[in-house]
């Protein structure tokens, strides 16, 4: 699988993103400016501060020409992973659903958290978007996952019908332990998946959780995942 | 304001004495006009020529075989191997934060990584080291809250990680704060680049932000006297951060210099265009000629003197032969990075400044980049303590227990030891950074549980050099109070503490950069302070063999009351073998032994104890460096070895503060019985809570351990790891405190962060 990387100005964490799919597949940056993607199976849209976020998070990334490629990926089935500033971009680019707000705390928080897979460990039906994600593929529905969070607006919120539904949908893929949501998000959730699954948008970093030296190898198993996915 | 300021000469409003100034006259052969004087007056300060502290520099080492660039370049840098090179500097940015906390601290963490990828390295790490009044003061909480966010506000939005740092609360620094900040940075050897002007008809390309009116006198009139009233009214002279048009510029130029696009290239730090042109064309024994008219400015009325000593932040200054100026452009285009060829290299020796073809200003380089008069100091040692000591045993020991606790026994005295913000826990500032982007940054792993993000309690960061097969541990240190207490030992010790930290890693030392953060150098006692300690520091960079590559000098560190505690503060980096190997600080496994190792001679003098007591006054036992060196070099190789469960060193707090760390970090308790230490003279107290150089802590395996003990290195087993509690038995004493207890007490920074106690 080649695995494409945006790298917008103000990318944080491209070039770690980059090191993940690479222990996974073939992985390549591709530039904000390039409407071309190059002939990717994946794009991850990494962490960072696109364009300075100075206005609002993602909210300036999301008229890039490579995000007009990543939208039709996505519509196409391709697998889309949005990471902290990605998993914003795709919120604003209306890929997901929500939006994230400053932290509660309204303090920067790096943490590692623990994360719980495929939303309610309730038996969740074949057919819901967890299910069928290729993020989540080999990752059982209610394992937990240890991971770390690093961000200052990464309070995920929907109005209270919205959550109803993409809960319904099977949609949340991932999140925070009991005790352990470091932002405040309603209902404690990390992650969301688009209604058909390919498109998933986090707060915590896989890509930081690659080895053990520098702390967990839990978050490679997002990319095995979609690595192992068919296409 | 200063009072009538109109009646005093234009030269000594900027700063300048009078003979200066009429040496100024005399190199030049006439009066500066207004535009030379403004950059007379910035390179001549302190912040800018060292006047009172470059005789004392040259005592220190700077030479050593992993040498790559020492003092005088942007930053200093030394091999790591496979044509890799690390790049690391200390600076200060402390009276900025003083008057502005959030945008002092962040444009002090945009200063220094400027400094590091000017030389081509990619920053891979920042440190940070903090000094604030204590907690109790609503202007420290509010200076600290400041620092914190700026250093994560500028440090995060530009992807390199904040990995460790220190923070101490101390009166002396209530009014003056210190905000020093150190990156490093990875280059490959090829790539790298030196700050001087060369070729005669090159281009000189201003690139990154706009030039405007922020920072102007900020090297001067900020940075080069002391703090005091009004100084509110020196806001404008503070600069404002942007992380993102220095993450721009920070690729770019990364970009041009793999590209060997640049000949040079010099950032624009204290005095702007001024210092960066001079010292470009002093180290390249050239001239330059800056066109005001082509720098791009914010605000369209500057005047040249303005435009030529403007600190506005995000800029750097290359040097580019002409033909491939249009690539250079392009390059900074594509980055969205600001760029104009503003000037070119000439022949002349002189830096002259233009506006269009009207020449505004024209000074000799040598006058204006080296003809500062150098001062002799004027040093003598003061008599008696020059601070303040106030009795808060009791009060602490009211707070940490929960108002339970009684000040003569030893098991409170520990809780408000474990309490005491310059010793508790900062787990609550280093979570506010990102210190994991990069990738590189080893985490230690307690028990089966996850890591945590910031292992608190280890002594050094450990990042990881796949380019070179290796890693490098960093730490910074230099605690002020010891230092004020006996400034020759204090330094010694802030040296040898950095050596312990990268020995628990398993690292041996490669280099070391330094900050003086002192007080008024014309004055005696802070005069002789600053000495003493540049002499400690001499001596055991020498002994340890470890060169100074570079630094940085902060004086007139003073408010109303007085002088600061002399901090000099030390970063090292070190280089280890396999960082998988390291040994954490916490114990790991229940049942091993516990021992201490080193020449370890507690004493309360000068002691988180003494000060809690009031009980500071001057003097520290003298430090033998040669046997911390062995013991530094026993741990390293047992670090290396895999032969130690954790290795952690003896540093505030003593003993009792150290186990208490290792027993929380591993979340497992220990029982230690000091008689070993009693035996010989101590009393309990100095056992448990006396501080000193030279011990570390380790567990493993017993036999492990004696193992380690040879002629020159002494290995005492006092105990082993396990249980809930951390029990410690030094003669009669008796210190029996829950890991619950420890914990809650050593991780009480928020808490009284938020309720001003």
């Amino acid at each position: 699988m080649l695995w494409g990387v945006l790298q917008f100005p103000g990318s944080c964490d491209e070039r770690d993103a980059l090191h993940a799919c690479g222990l996974t597949g073939e992985a390549r940056l591709v530039w904000h400016e390039d409407r071309d993607l190059g002939g990717v199976d994946a794009i991850v849209i990494p962490g960072g501060f696109s364009y300075g976020d100075y206005l609002r998070a993602g909210a300036i990334a999301r008229f890039s020409p490579a995000m007009e490629s990543v939208a039709e990926l996505a519509a196409g089935g391709g697998p889309v992973l949005g990471i902290c500033n990605g998993f914003q971009v795709l919120c604003e680019a209306g890929l997901l659903p929500g939006a994230l707000l400053l932290n509660d705390d309204l303090r920067f928080v790096c943490r590692q958290v623990e994360l719980i897979a495929g939303g309610d460990p309730s038996s969740p039906p074949a057919d819901r978007a967890a299910a069928r994600s290729p993020f989540l593929a080999g990752i059982e529905a209610g394992e937990r996952l240890s991971i770390p969070v690093k961000h200052g607006e990464g309070r995920y919120w929907a109005p209270p019908a919205i959550l109803d539904e993409i809960e319904a949908n099977g949609q949340i893929a991932f999140r925070y332990a009991a005790g352990q949501n470091p932002n405040g998000s309603a209902r404690d959730i990390a992650g969301v998946l688009n209604k058909a699954g390919n498109v998933l948008g986090l707060m915590p970093h896989p890509e930081h959780a690659v080895d053990a030296l520098t702390g967990s190898t839990d978050g490679l198993r997002l990319f095995e995942g979609a690595e192992r996915s068919p296409a | 304001m200063m009072p009538a300021a109109e009646q005093r000469p234009e030269y000594e409003v900027l700063g300048l004495t009078s003979a200066e100034y009429e040496s100024i006259c005399e190199k030049l052969g006439r009066e500066p006009n207004g535009v030379e004087l403004a950059m007379f007056s910035l390179l001549w300060s302190e912040h800018c020529a060292y006047k009172h502290s470059r005789k004392l520099l040259g005592r220190l080492p700077t030479e050593g075989e992993r040498v790559v660039m020492g003092p005088g370049e942007n930053a200093g840098a030394v091999d790591i191997g496979n044509g890799h090179a690390v790049a690391f500097k200390v600076e200060s940015h402390n009276h900025p934060s003083a008057v502005e906390p959030f945008q002092g601290a962040a444009t002090g963490v945009g200063g220094i990584l400027r400094d590091v990828f000017a030389l081509g390295a990619r920053p891979i790490a920042v440190l940070d080291s903090l000094r604030f009044g204590e907690l109790d003061s609503i202007r420290s909480r509010h200076l600290l809250d400041g620092a914190v966010r700026g250093i994560g506000h500028y440090g995060n939005s530009i992807g390199v990680p904040t990995v460790g740092g220190e923070i101490y609360f101390e009166a002396p620094y209530e009014h003056n704060c210190l905000v020093n900040a150190m990156c490093v940075g990875l280059a490959k050897q090829a790539e790298m680049v030196r700050a001087a002007a060369a070729g005669v008809g090159n281009a000189v390309v201003l690139m990154g932000a706009s030039t405007g009116r922020d920072g102007i006198g900020g090297a001067s009139v900020l940075a080069s006297a002391e703090l005091g009233e009004g100084d509110d009214e020196k806001r404008p002279t503070v600069q404002i951060g942007d992380p993102f048009e220095e993450s721009k510029l920070m690729e770019c130029c990364l970009e041009l210099l793999q590209r060997g696009l640049l000949v040079s290239l010099q950032d624009l730090g204290a005095a702007g265009l001024t210092s960066s042109a001079g010292e470009m064309a002093s180290a390249g024994g050239v001239g330059i000629d800056i066109d005001v008219a082509r720098v791009p400015l914010r605000e369209a009325d500057m005047e040249p003197f303005e435009i030529m000593i403007s600190e506005s932040q995000e800029r750097m200054l290359g040097v580019v032969e002409p033909a491939r100026v249009p690539e250079v452009l392009a390059v900074c285009e594509r980055w969205q990075t600001g760029a104009a060829e503003i000037g070119a290299v000439t022949d002349g020796g002189h830096v002259r400044v233009l506006r269009g073809e009207e020449v505004v200003g024209d000074v000799p380089v040598e006058a204006l980049v080296d003809g500062c008069p150098l001062y002799d100091l004027d040093p003598a040692e003061p008599e008696g303590w020059l601070y303040g000591n106030a009795d808060v045993l009791a009060e602490r020991v009211m707070t940490a227990t929960g108002g339970v606790g009684d000040p003569a026994d030893p098991s409170a005295i520990l809780l408000a030891l474990l309490a005491s913000p310059s010793v508790a826990s900062k787990r609550w500032a280093f979570e506010q950074y990102d210190s994991i982007v990069g990738s590189r940054t080893a985490r230690e792993r307690v028990g089966d549980g996850a890591a945590p993000t910031v292992s608190d309690c280890s002594d050094a960061a450990v990042l990881a050099i796949p380019e070179a097969d290796n890693a490098i541990a960093v730490s910074i240190d230099g605690n002020g109070r010891r230092v004020a207490c006996d400034p020759h030992a204090g330094a010694v010790e802030a040296v040898l503490e950095c050596a312990q930290n990268l020995a628990c890693a398993g690292a041996e030392p490669l280099g070391l950069t330094n900050c003086l953060n002192f007080g008024n150098p014309e004055k005696p006692a802070p005069a002789w302070q600053l000495d003493q300690a540049v002499t400690g520091l001499a001596e055991a960079c020498a002994a340890l063999g470890v060169p100074v590559v570079g630094g940085n000098v902060s004086l007139y560190n003073e408010g109303p009351d007085g002088p600061i505690y002399p901090t000099p503060v030390v970063g090292m980096v070190g280089e280890l073998p396999d960082p998988a190997r390291i040994a954490g600080s916490g114990f790991a496994r229940e049942g091993d032994a516990v021992a201490l190792l080193g020449p370890f001679s507690p004493s309360l003098a000068g002691s988180e104890l003494a000060k809690l007591r009031g009980e500071l006054s001057p003097g520290l036992p003298k430090p033998d460096i040669g046997a911390v060196a062995a013991a530094c070099a026993a741990v390293r190789d047992a670090v290396r070895s895999g032969r130690l469960s954790s290795a952690h060193d003896v540093s505030d707090g003593g003993l009792g503060c150290a186990l208490a760390e290792s027993a929380i970090g591993g979340r497992l308790g220990c029982r230690i019985d000091l008689s070993p230490l009693v035996d010989r003279g101590l009393s309990a107290e100095q056992a448990l809570f006396g501080e000193g150089t030279g011990g570390f802590v380790l567990s493993g395996d017993r036999a492990a351990l004696e193992s380690l003990a040879t002629e020159d290195v002494e290995i005492l087993v006092l105990g082993e790891a396990g249980g809930e509690a951390i029990e410690i038995a030094a003669g009669e004493a008796q210190v029996s405190a829950t890991l619950k207890q420890a914990e809650r007490a050593w991780r009480s920074l928020p808490e009284r962060f938020e309720l001003g106690s």
